[in-house]
């Protein structure tokens, strides 16, 4: 499959997220924020950074690049869409995903090695897991706090679509432990921690990571 | 502003930095933020109503975030 990655003036995490994006046996297709084209892609990464300097609240500026209302439409359309860390923030601004992100409870950026566990493998991004599988990989956001009112939570953790919760410790004072969730569809998923940074021996803490890029393929295949 | 129901670290930093020196007596801080815009001719209901839109969309986020528009003349700088 053709996977796009978006590249923002800010984005950090887009180079890898191809590279993952390659390493989970797809083809990585850099799209560029300013240009409203998805040159053909079937599916799309929004990755991790600060875009537009986290000016106004993270995510809110990006949200209205050129290259959004095209993934807005292709997420309505139901074409899976991945957001990472800012990513996820852009998709909670964009209204594709319920709640938002807010700064860390504790007020300090966070950078560690965390447990996940699985908690939906129907979507197109988590289908290689396995059903409450439990996976380490790296988390690093210093915005990464879900919040949603009380009825949207009882809403998203009734249907399923909690994707990931935090294990051990709450990193950043997230409701629910929630690391990930999915819309309604289950084709947009955003994800706090960082798969991307997980998908090679070499560097970070494993390859628990990959899942995310492999399901694709699981899912077509399937 | 954040909603009453959201966490505010920010407005809770500054609730901690207060005492420690020496202002005493504050039980909570909120920490907002505030746009100023220029407006070109007569704040007309429609233009009110448009800058509301402006505050929805782009300026607040209305999942956390509640927001008021205020009119001010302009003074002379």
């Amino acid at each position: 499959m053709k996977v796009g990655v978006v590249t923002f003036p800010g984005s950090l995490d887009d180079v890898d997220a191809q590279r993952a994006v390659r390493i989970g046996g797809n083809e990585a297709v850099a799209l560029w924020h300013g240009d409203a084209d998805l040159k053909g892609v079937d599916a799309i990464v929004l990755p991790g950074g600060f875009s537009y300097g986290d000016y106004l609240r993270c995510g809110a500026i990006s949200r209205f690049a050129p290259v959004m209302d095209a993934v807005v439409e292709a997420a309505r359309a139901g074409m899976p869409v991945l957001g990472i860390c800012n990513g996820f923030q852009i998709l909670c601004e964009s209204h594709l995903l319920p709640g938002a992100l807010i700064r860390n409870d504790h007020r300090r950026f966070v950078c560690r090695d965390q447990l996940l566990r699985i908690e939906n493998n129907r979507t197109p991004w988590t289908a290689a897991y396995e059903q409450g599988q439990e996976v380490r990989i790296v988390l690093k956001n210093g915005e990464g706090g879900f919040v949603a009112d009380a009825e949207t939570v009882a809403r998203i953790e009734g249907e399923g679509q909690v994707v990931a919760r935090y294990l051990e410790v709450n990193p950043n004072g997230s409701v629910a432990d929630i690391a990930g969730v999915t819309n309604e569809r289950g084709n947009v998923v955003g994800l706090m921690p960082h798969p991307e940074h997980a998908v090679e021996e070499l560097t970070g803490c494993g390859t628990a990571g990959l899942g995310f890029f492999t399901s694709l393929a699981e899912r077509a295949f399937a | 502003m954040p909603k009453p129901e959201i966490l505010d670290p920010q407005g809770k930093a500054v609730q901690g930095a207060l005492p420690r020196l020496g202002f005493t007596g504050v039980t909570d801080v909120r920490q907002g933020k505030r746009f100023e815009l220029e407006i070109e001719g007569e704040v007309t209901d429609t233009v009110l109503a448009e800058v509301e839109k402006m505050a929805e969309t782009l300026l607040s986020n209305p999942v956390i975030e509640n927001y008021t528009v205020l009119v001010e003349e302009s003074v002379e700088r």
